[in-house]
């Protein structure tokens, strides 16, 4: 199957300052991929670069198979993009202005144009807010404009930089729950947040970005089990037994941290505490987690 | 639709939503020079036989509203999508370089031809205007309201702030504007200005505009149609280059 995003060997840079260094990765049709970095790793070059609105000094990427330079019509159609920025044109009411963007896309004006629109608007709760102006909605109100524009022409993928920046829960919750029912239907999604748990969450796979390249590619999962530990805590009565001391990860008041891989250790470790005399009063394993995976790869 | 189609549509909105401001109000700029001018001027000699300087003075208030309005418009769309950052929403689309020349010169035409109108339908109640050839006025209207229309294209481009367009404004489209024979023909200038008056493209807009009404101008038609007609080609082209390069809006 072809990809739905392929990025190959893609540079860019400005002067002396290289933001993308070499870039290479592939998300295939149907994932729920996340693009993950500090400030200035380049994430939002890398999807500018795949909106065309940034053109690369080397590499070429591809949508859905269609080059963004040579087939960029095809390439566009493909691809619906919600911009970091909240950004608005203050002329139109809320269905002008999208109805404007699917004529962009060729899509014509009439009955099924406006029924799907009444659909998105509906499930990003902007049904009541058809008819005003653009200048009269909130801030998150505009921001969900922003969605239904990145989907007003039905494109098979979908780019979120940072859709969740400076949203509230209750509809950052109703966000999600719409582009997870996306991507159940079958579109793919790329997104990029600084909240690691809604990449945690959300996504299949997650690449990480650091310097304009990409320091690591994996399922979810794998990046959690490869680069974060559980850790088991527990409190003893009294002293912690000497033979354990050196085992000990760490101690935090009465709580002494053991690192683990998985949940068989639990039993193991624990069999150690009982057999070097420890009597144990309190357990708790932590799980890993996204946040000590990035900041781990960050900081290497 | 297609997505030239509907570019041409929000343009054309655009300014229509806003129709006070951008039509009727350059319409009652040039009445009331209409009135200054004409009153100031009464009993000063006719710039063409059989013609008094209210008939001289109203074809060219017309061309240059129009010319004026052509640049505003696509010159301040562009400038407010892009200080604005709704510019985006066009250029995701697959709409090519054509498309958004296209789109923003024929809305642009629009405004003009609008303005235009109104000046004119002012302009004889208050005096008798001959029509000599509706086919040169049209010509002129089209081509000089396009050459300023791709003008305000290249100047939006170019401009990253609104005072940086204001300047291209004041200092390059008003005096070439006023100095155009709008309220003077050019024969009544010492032979120095003359000269200069010929290097200045918005002169041979504005004669050309007013033989379509009197038959008769300052220099040939030919002449005036062949300057206006390249000046408009030239500045097309680069307004195509630029807009197929992505200059200032593809990184």
């Amino acid at each position: 199957m072809i990809p739905a995003i392929d990025v190959q060997g893609v540079e860019k840079r400005y002067g002396k300052f290289t933001a993308l260094d070499g870039i290479s990765l592939s998300v295939e049709q149907g994932e729920f991929f996340a693009l993950l970095g500090p400030n200035g790793a380049g994430k939002t070059t890398l999807i500018t670069a795949l909106a065309g609105l940034t053109r690369v000094n080397a590499g070429q990427l591809r949508i859905m198979g269609h080059d963004v330079v040579n087939d960029f019509r095809a390439a566009r159609r493909a691809l619906g993009i919600v911009p970091q920025e909240i950004v608005f044109d203050p002329f139109f009411s809320v269905r002008e202005t999208l109805r404007f963007q699917a004529g962009y896309f060729g899509i014509a004006r009439g009955a099924a144009l406006d029924a799907w629109i009444d659909e998105l608007l509906a499930k990003l709760s902007l049904a009541d807010k058809a008819d005003s102006n653009m200048r009269q909605l909130s801030g998150g109100m505009k921001r969900r404009v922003l969605v239904a524009q990145a989907l007003v022409h039905r494109p098979p993928v979908i780019v979120l930089d940072e859709p969740t920046a400076g949203v509230d829960v209750e509809l950052r919750q109703t966000l999600w729950s719409f582009i997870r029912e996306l991507n159940t239907q079958g579109h793919t999604i790329l997104l990029t947040t600084h909240y690691l748990e809604e990449a945690e969450q959300l996504c299949t796979r997650i690449a990480m970005m650091k310097q304009g390249k990409v320091v690591a590619m994996d399922t979810t999962q794998h990046l959690l089990n490869a680069f974060s530990e559980r850790v088991l805590r527990v409190k003893v009565e009294g002293e912690l037994p000497p033979a354990m001391l050196d085992d000990r990860a760490k101690q935090e008041g009465d709580w002494h941290f053991f690192t683990i891989h998985d949940y068989a250790e639990v039993e193991v470790k624990l069999a150690q505490l009982r057999n070097a005399g420890a009597h144990i009063v309190n357990l708790e394993v932590a799980e890993p987690d996204l946040e000590e995976v990035f900041v781990k790869l960050m900081h290497r | 639709m297609t997505g030239f189609q509907t570019l041409l549509l929000k343009e054309i909105l655009r300014f229509w939503k806003v129709a006070f401001q951008t039509i009727a109000a350059p319409v009652l700029t040039a009445l009331l020079y209409m009135m200054i001018f004409s009153h100031v001027m009464a009993g000063s000699n006719a710039a063409f036989t059989g013609v008094t300087y209210k008939q001289f003075l109203i074809p060219g208030l017309a061309m240059m509203s129009m010319l004026q309005n052509a640049f505003a418009n696509t010159s301040s769309s562009l400038i407010q999508s892009k200080v604005g950052g709704s510019i985006l929403f066009i250029l995701l689309p697959p709409l090519s370089h054509w498309d958004y020349y296209g789109a923003y010169v024929i809305a642009a035409l629009v405004r003009a031809l609008a303005v235009g109108l109104g000046v004119f339908l002012v302009g004889i109640i208050v005096a008798d205007i001959p029509v000599h050839s509706y086919a040169v006025i049209i010509a002129f209207a089209l081509l000089g309201s396009g050459l300023l229309a791709a003008l305000g294209i290249i100047a939006g481009l170019w401009a990253d702030k609104f005072d940086q367009l204001a300047a291209f404004q004041n200092f390059i489209i008003m005096p070439l504007t006023f100095l155009s024979g709008v309220f003077y023909s050019i024969h009544s200038l010492p032979p120095f200005w003359q000269v200069v008056s010929h290097f200045n493209p918005f002169f041979y807009m504005i004669d050309g505009f007013r033989y379509g009404f009197f038959g008769t101008a300052d220099v040939p038609l030919a002449l005036s149609l062949s300057v206006t007609a390249g000046a408009f080609l030239c500045l097309s082209a680069i307004t195509l280059y630029l807009l197929k390069s992505g200059y200032k809006l593809r990184q």
